[in-house]
């Protein structure tokens, strides 16, 4: 849906010279028991209606930006000799999730007007207007986001990681981490001429928990008291059944 | 072996998680203690959330203490009378506790206060068991077996009105003092999310003196309610009780709990409180370089909204 929107989105606009084709290896990833993080292949070319410019520095970044969330970053004091969190800033519409690749050194690939405009990095996806909205503005506290979303592994950047042939063919491979959040996933693709964006694409992904891992989800917020009683029947069960057979094996 | 656990929304090693159930069962067989002092710290260190920690903790407690209970039921030592007037102290302190907890909340800082809880009365219980053991020991090696003979000082507890008679701990005393520990113990099981046990067998045999034997089987019993209790309304208002996770956890803890009991019978009295003691102090020293030592990362993300 979003893709076909995309699509048309794309064809109402001019005729460039030059424009991103491009898909996924999978436009779903499903969360079963045994998922243990996944990995995507994002590929494409640039079709062209004129030769190639060789006088511009070209180059190709990818986004994929995961379900935005609401959260609050704290900050630890000391006080009287202990530490306690003592400061916090609440964040709206926080990406659970975001990588960014690039076909070169990002200060290369990308201005940083550009970068303001189109809210690439990690930074200006959190900081411009209409990425996440803080409480109160303080550098310290999203810096601190990026930084533990970073050790995390939520964020990542990944410079000189699309491999671009040619200058026609590229593809890139993101890690998608084991902790993963249920949503729909964005994965944007810019290509710039010597810093300046000349043309982006647009496309979904979706994560989802399929099987047993989908039905105890939702039953544990549709109907918290059949969950909540079940659980406590397996654990009388299993508590019960360990019991029984210890007394048997031993006799 | 990974597996992806689908309330907390992280993927763990399943066989990490079976060998910590398994600790912490042969803790709960042996000492009495659901172990939630050392299993809800231990599933932070692993990742996974401290809201689906504590609940799914509560969950895996209900299994290993129904187990362990049982075995005790063999054995005669459950003091069914003490532990019926425990658990009404134990249910309405934990309504209560609930009510605190999110007073607290309201107010911030509610890690803070868990976190002292957990260093104050881990340290207290801790050290007075430790040294009482050692002293107990000490006095076993000067005298030999003749000074082993039990002498129940006669005080204040004993002036109460209301007597009860509990045959099987052998005291005749007032509903008062039980009904009290087990709210007070209530009241704290809410606030830090844990069972309870480790501040109910030493209340239970410092201050209504009860003998050791009976104390582990009562206050197992007495846990698998509260426990259960917790457990539904976390499932219920939070929806942090992750089914999974607490299934790995309790196919560890059952047969951990099953050992624990076994070897918790051929162990000395006051070995066993000695053993429990050092690990009570142990987690509370590691509580405490927690809240002293500046922490490497100083900043913490949580989810939105106060609290």
């Amino acid at each position: 849906m979003i893709r076909a929107i995309l699509l048309l989105l794309s064809i109402a606009l001019p005729a460039r010279a030059e424009e991103i084709v491009a898909d996924l290896s999978q436009d779903r990833v499903s969360i079963s028991t045994s998922f243990d993080g996944s990995e995507i292949l994002i590929f494409g070319a640039i079709r062209r209606d004129a030769p190639r410019n060789f006088d511009t520095k070209m180059a190709i970044l990818i986004t994929v930006a995961g379900p935005r969330e609401d959260v609050a970053v704290r900050r630890k004091d000391r006080v009287m000799g202990i530490w306690v969190n003592a400061d916090s800033v609440e964040m709206e519409g926080v990406p659970s999730f975001y990588a960014v690749a690039s076909s070169r050194p990002i200060a290369e690939a990308l201005s940083p007007e550009e970068d303001l405009r189109w809210r690439i990095t990690t930074r200006r996806a959190l900081s411009a207007p209409g990425g996440a909205r803080m409480a109160r503005k303080d550098p310290d506290f999203l810096n601190a986001l990026v930084r533990v979303n970073t050790d995390a592994g939520a964020y990542t950047t990944s410079e000189d990681a699309v491999d671009l042939r040619e200058g026609t063919l590229f593809s890139t491979k993101i890690a998608l981490p084991a902790a993963l959040t249920e949503g729909n996933y964005t994965t944007r693709i810019y290509l710039t001429q010597d810093g300046r964006v000349t043309d982006s694409y647009a496309t979904a992904l979706y994560v989802q928990k399929v099987g047993l891992e989908r039905w105890l989800y939702v039953l544990a917020h549709e109907q918290p008291l059949i969950y909540g009683c079940l659980s406590l029947f397996i654990a009388v069960a299993a508590g019960w059944g360990a019991s029984a057979i210890f007394r048997y094996t031993r006799l | 072996m990974q597996i992806y656990l689908p309330i907390a929304e992280v993927s763990v090693n399943a066989f990490l998680i079976l060998g910590l159930g398994g600790l912490v069962g042969i803790l709960s067989g042996m000492f009495g203690v659901g172990g939630g002092f050392l299993l809800t710290p231990l599933l932070f260190m692993i990742g996974i959330p401290p809201a689906v920690a504590v609940a799914t903790g509560t969950n895996q407690i209900v299994a290993s203490s129904i187990s362990g209970v049982l075995a005790h039921f063999r054995r005669r030592t459950v003091d069914l009378r003490m532990g019926t007037v425990l658990l009404i102290g134990g249910l309405l302190g934990a309504a209560i506790g609930v009510q605190v907890f999110s007073v607290l909340r309201d107010l911030g800082q509610v890690d803070l206060l868990v976190n002292l809880c957990y260093v104050l009365f881990l340290a207290v219980i801790g050290g007075l068991m430790f040294v009482e053991s050692l002293n107990a020991i000490r006095r076993a090696r000067a005298a030999g077996p003749a000074a082993r003979t039990v002498r129940r000082q006669r005080n204040w507890i004993h002036a109460l009105p209301f007597k009860m008679k509990f045959r099987a701990s052998g005291l005749y005393i007032s509903v008062i003092p039980p009904l009290a520990v087990g709210l007070l113990v209530g009241v704290l099981a809410a606030i830090m999310g844990v069972g309870g046990g480790f501040i109910m067998v030493p209340a239970m045999i410092y201050l209504l003196g009860m003998p050791t034997k009976v104390v582990i089987g009562t206050s197992l019993f007495q846990i698998i309610f509260v426990t259960a209790f917790t457990t539904l309304l976390h499932a219920m208002t939070n929806y942090t009780v992750d089914m999974v996770l607490a299934v790995l956890l309790l196919v560890g803890g059952v047969i951990g709990a099953q050992f624990g009991t076994r070897i918790g019978t051929r162990l000395k009295a006051e070995q066993l409180r000695i053993l429990l003691a050092t690990m009570v102090l142990l987690m509370c020293g590691k509580l405490a370089l927690d809240l002293l030592l500046e922490p490497s990362e100083l900043y913490s993300i949580g989810v939105g909204g106060p609290g």
